[in-house]
């Protein structure tokens, strides 16, 4: 079972294209209304299968599942991902956020099937996987999630005064970049710069798999590469959401439930094991961790979290009769 | 009327008095819009009086698809704070709330908030109840592109606002030059406003009382060896 790494080393770099092995574009690509949102959709494998709904984390975007996803429609499901908006080729709108996801989310759903589908969400898209299974369990008929499950990441050591500090640096932080970002772009780059600065976030993604993703999510202007990411958005946060109230939900969950995390620390991971998990996870769920990965488990070993996944889904259905076919 | 600009969004900021003196900011509640004039409520403020349409608002952008939360009204206040400098907040309902996350983030810029009555001052509780995906009925709230825009109805009302987070932009509001910095004249008093009402630095006065005693104290800070 190759490994992003043994992929890697047989990866093709040249000046604005990248032979990635195993990648492929998704055969078919369109676009949904999202109640006036154009959301760009991608879809793998055949058009009459069974459809598998795939949600990417943040800051990424849907062809981040170039190599796993030709792999679970290999096991007969057609793997149906899309950009968030204000992110890849889905339209930029002037606001965003966790509700606005959610409902785009169904928009992508309703343009699929009236009935329940697997979803897969990573990060992100974990999170936003088991809200839409809380919300809507009758269109969800398993849950697949990738490092996107809550953790209790309280800091009881940390005075509010020392709490009011963070956040006033935080919320300066933000309202400076919402004045600056109302006229700005992304930093240009070269295709290979532009890889290497997305390394600092992601440190265990090979140099080889983030110059395919550069030529698959940022745009070739004529000064450079950008990732086509909006502007106006920025790593962090702030808010009065607590990670608990995603805890709540999580444990109600009744259709069969696979997650899947790794066992190595990165900045952008959720940092919850098994151990952590098993206490609020559905008595049911299947929890497994794929040693020596990050939080990219899917991208670092495509070849094995497709096998977990097409085993815990078992024999697509036979026959789609309540889907819509990708025109 | 001036137009401002916040990402992708115009947002309407409007000249409703005109005169030397401390700024005064009305932030409307939810679903209402600026006022045309100066209300009679607030005719005693000597200074100027401005006033904006919050995104989806009045004559301001709706954007497409909401994503509405009070963390980015919060910044289109900002951008009026960015043409006009320091001022004096009144917000109404929804934009009494908005107005004490903006009071926290900015500090020095805010010199003073007045927290009355109107639509949205309770938002969404103090935690989330069970969750669901609305997609808003604009047969019932109105055509989806006009002000107030549904998804603002929708997404502002259902917006949770924990007692403690409020109470943090209580403490973030006293870095700035005030003792006092907020006041409370509402009738109504949800629970994230019972905790601001009961902070440290927090004053529950009327509104001709706030109005007084911030209008006196602006011009002191702006010149502190004039007075």
């Amino acid at each position: 079972m190759p490994s992003m790494i043994d992929r890697s080393r047989n990866a093709v770099i040249r000046e604005d294209s990248v032979d990635f092995p195993g990648a492929q574009a998704p055969d078919r690509s369109y676009r949904v209304d999202a109640a006036g949102v154009g959301i760009a959709v991608h879809e793998w494998g055949d058009r009459h299968a069974p459809p598998l709904l795939a949600i990417h984390g943040g800051f990424d975007f849907a062809r981040t599942l170039d190599v796993f996803a030709p792999l679970v429609a290999a096991g007969g499901w057609r793997v149906v991902s899309w950009d968030h908006r204000n992110h890849g080729d889905s339209e930029l709108v002037a606001m965003h956020g966790f509700a606005a996801d959610l409902r785009d989310a169904a928009w992508v759903l309703k343009s699929l099937t009236d009935g329940a589908v697997p979803v897969l969400g990573h990060s992100k898209g974990g999170a936003l996987s088991l809200r839409l299974a809380d919300s809507w369990p009758h269109r969800v008929s398993h849950l697949i999630n990738i490092d996107g499950m809550p953790a209790r990441r309280k800091m009881p050591d940390v005075s509010d005064t020392e709490r009011t500090k963070l956040l006033s640096t935080e919320l300066e932080g933000w309202l400076d970049h919402h004045r600056r970002a109302s006229t700005g772009q992304r930093k240009s780059d070269t295709l290979e710069g532009l890889a290497r600065r997305r390394a600092k976030m992601n440190p265990r993604l090979t140099h080889e798999w983030l110059c395919y993703l550069v030529t698959v999510g940022a745009r070739h202007d004529p000064d450079g590469w950008r990732w086509k990411i909006d502007p106006m958005m920025r790593m962090g946060g702030f808010g009065p959401w607590r990670p608990d109230w995603a805890i709540e939900g999580l444990a109600g969950l009744a259709m069969p439930f696979l997650g899947i995390v790794g066992d190595q620390s990165e900045p952008m991971g959720w940092e919850a094991g098994e151990e952590e998990l098993r206490p609020f996870v559905p008595r049911h769920a299947r929890l497994e961790t794929v040693a020596g990965t990050g939080h990219f488990v899917h991208i670092e070993e495509p070849d094995k979290v497709a096998a977990l996944v097409l085993e815990f889904l078992g024999r697509p259905p036979s026959g789609a009769a309540q889907t819509r076919a990708a025109s | 009327m001036m137009t401002l600009v916040h990402g992708r969004v115009r947002l309407a900021l409007y000249a409703l008095r005109d005169n030397a003196g401390p700024h005064l900011l009305l932030l409307h509640g939810l679903g209402e819009r600026s006022p045309e004039q100066v209300p009679a409520a607030v005719d005693s403020w000597r200074g100027s009086v401005h006033a904006l349409d919050l995104t989806g608002h009045g004559a301001s952008t709706v954007p497409s698809g909401g994503g509405y939360s009070c963390e980015v009204m919060m910044a289109d206040v900002d951008a009026a704070l960015a043409v006009l400098g320091p001022c004096t907040i009144l917000g109404r309902g929804l934009g009494g709330y908005v107005g004490l996350l903006i009071a926290g983030a900015r500090p020095t810029l805010v010199r003073g908030l007045i927290i009355d009555d109107g639509p949205g001052l309770a938002g969404g509780g103090v935690r989330p109840g069970s969750t669901t995906i609305t997609v808003p009925d604009a047969s019932v709230l109105g055509r989806v592109g006009n002000t107030p825009d549904p998804y603002a109805l929708l997404e502002l009302s259902n917006d949770v606002r924990p007692p403690d987070y409020a109470e943090s932009f209580v403490r973030l509001a006293l870095q700035g030059p005030l003792d006092e910095p907020i006041s409370v004249c509402s009738v109504a008093r949800p629970p994230w406003l019972a905790a601001v009402a009961a902070s440290f630095g927090v004053r529950t006065e009327s509104l001709a009382s706030a109005l007084t005693r911030l209008a006196v104290l602006e011009p002191l800070l702006a010149d502190p060896n004039g007075a």
